[in-house]
């Protein structure tokens, strides 16, 4: 449910201008304080906190809280599971919008609406519906019991798991996109006699690398912080089918909290890092927009 | 607007619209209905015993309050955050519009340890509460805390480009029509407001609705008093018990979709005013 508010490259930067700061003194400075104050209290103090109890007892244990065999197996398995859930759901957007923005068919609008579908659905639904197909008592469950396959408590839950919540982010960044600017170019390509993946490779990409870019962005910040649907088909087996943040709650719970913000502070640089490149994607994205319009 | 262009013309409609259709069936479509149909086992009378327990009644009271809460308090502060965004200029303005989505990019759990350890009875601001009788954590207000966080861009990310692209003519008017700075904010800004106010509340509430992971580390989980329905869908799971389970999942689901339902709704009512007042 996010994307209704994460599509922020199409629309042009607006600045205040001097006719809109009509508002009394007195009345700017205490909504920018309030505004500030509330921003402090329920974003930047979080985020300090989580360095400030990392380095609580110096750099030594913060690093000595990677030098862990189970801290490694964490932060690999996160790698794995995002190196297939985001290029999956990359293909998966590309060829929705391509569907959606080029075509008309009947039943878009329902399309579009079971595409948004993993958004409204809890964190923790979306991890019990593979245990229910693929769990021992699921569906297909005696079947992978039989064939001595594992998809629940084991690495496949967790990668369908990750790629059941970030399904929609690219689909949902590059439908409006496409949309938007319409068929004209590829339909001169196709003119000029270029084929369906010159076509798609040399006019419609150039258009849609920054949607493209932002949408993976994002994919990528969930799949790695994913928490509750990984949760529910992980089982929690220590070195085996824990993520990092898996790995940070069962360190956190064994009361171990130096190490388990430490492991935390690598997903809150992780988030620093995805604000900072979204910022400049925004900014790439905008700066072209106003460059080809005038 | 897309140029009306005449119909299939461009290669790929089959492959893509194949592969999208597939893939959204393999992920999403066929593992959600197979909760549904994993419900049909239980005859209504089990179901309605299984989602009306006294546990589960107080799991949705808590669920259901706490979110009500946090929108409304992300309704209000997000609409002053919004408003500062787009109409004044201070020193390091883009900065702190950044940092607005950072409950986006930062992972639940990390959220959830942090503020736990925030609220704390020896935490930086739970040290401060202590001597006012106040406890946050391991308490329904740190179930409002964390699903304030979660919830907080929605409100500021959907009145921004609304708030961005109203007419400042239309203050004017007003303002040379004699109304004071007071009646042209209540009798004009506002209704303009309305419509994205309210889909980014109901956005806040849908996502509070689900959350897990930044709530289970400060509520302390208590049955009956902190203990969330999400939370008691996995209780239920790590104790075999898929029926419940999946019963209180059905209640999750329809709920999410009755209020997903009601945010395109929202929506399109939005760029209904949109269009109508350009």
């Amino acid at each position: 449910m996010a994307a209704a508010t994460t599509s922020r490259l199409a629309r042009p930067a607006v600045l205040a201008g001097p006719r809109l700061h009509r508002d009394p003194v007195w009345l700017r400075r205490t909504l920018i304080g309030l505004a500030l104050a509330f921003l402090a209290l329920f974003l930047l103090l979080p985020l300090a906190a989580v360095f400030a109890e990392a380095l609580r007892r110096g750099l030594g244990a913060y690093f000595a809280a990677f030098h862990d065999a189970d801290a490694l197996a964490a932060i690999r398995l996160t790698f794995l599971a995002t190196a297939i859930a985001v290029p999956a759901n990359l293909l998966f957007g590309v060829a929705a919008a391509w569907a959606i923005a080029k075509f008309e068919f009947p039943g878009k609008s329902v399309l579009l609406t079971l595409i948004d579908l993993p958004f409204a659905v809890s964190p923790v639904i979306s991890g019990l519906i593979y245990v229910l197909i693929f769990g021992a008592q699921g569906w297909i469950g005696p079947w992978l019991i039989e064939h001595d396959l594992k998809v629940i408590f084991a690495t496949p839950g967790i990668v369908l798991a990750t790629t059941f919540v970030t399904f929609p982010f690219v689909a949902r960044e590059l439908i409006p996109l496409m949309q938007s600017q319409g068929n004209d170019e590829e339909l001169a390509a196709l003119t000029l006699g270029a084929s369906g993946w010159q076509i798609f490779r040399r006019v419609t990409l150039p258009n849609i690398k920054w949607g493209l870019l932002y949408g993976v962005i994002l994919c990528n910040a969930r799949a790695m912080g994913e928490f509750g649907a990984v949760s529910v088909v992980s089982g929690h087996i220590r070195g085996e089918t824990n993520t990092i943040p898996l790995h940070v709650e069962i360190l956190y719970n064994e009361y171990n909290f130096v190490a388990a913000f430490a492991v935390a502070s690598l997903l809150a640089l992780l988030a620093l890092l995805t604000l900072v490149l979204k910022s400049i994607v925004e900014w790439r994205a905008r700066r072209t927009a106003s460059e080809s319009s005038s | 607007m897309p140029a009306h262009t005449p119909r299939r013309i461009l290669p790929g409609f089959n492959l893509s619209l194949g592969f999208t259709l597939v893939y959204l069936s393999l992920i999403v479509l066929i593992p959600l209905s197979a909760t549904f149909l994993k419900s049909a086992d239980l005859s209504l009378a089990e179901f309605w015993a299984l989602v009306t327990s006294p546990r589960v009644l107080a799991s949705y009271r808590i669920t259901f309050g706490a979110s009500l809460a946090a929108a409304t308090l992300n309704a209000g502060f997000g609409l002053v955050v919004a408003w500062v965004l787009v109409r004044y200029s201070f020193p390091g303005k883009r900065l702190v519009d950044a940092i607005v989505d950072l409950p986006f990019a930062l992972p639940t759990a990390v959220a959830g340890i942090a503020l736990a350890s925030l609220y704390a009875s020896n935490g930086w601001i739970g040290r401060l509460l202590a001597p006012l009788g106040i406890k946050v954590a391991y308490t329904e207000l740190g179930v409002l805390v964390a699903l304030t966080f979660i919830g907080l861009p929605f409100v500021v990310r959907t009145l921004q480009p609304v708030l961005e692209e109203l007419e400042p003519e239309l203050e004017e008017a007003a303002d040379t029509l004699g109304a004071t700075r007071w009646q042209t904010l209540r009798r004009v800004v506002f209704p303009e407001l309305l419509p994205a106010l309210i889909t980014g509340f109901a956005l806040s509430f849908a996502r509070a609705l689900g959350e897990y992971g930044s709530v289970v580390f400060i509520s302390g989980n208590m049955p009956m008093r902190t203990e969330i329905t999400p939370l008691l869908i996995i209780a239920k799971l790590e104790q075999f018990d898929y029926r419940g389970a999946t019963a209180l999942a059905v209640v999750m689901l329809v709920a999410s979709f009755l209020l997903l339902l009601l945010i395109n709704t929202l929506q399109r009512w939005s760029n209904w005013r949109h269009r109508a007042a350009a």
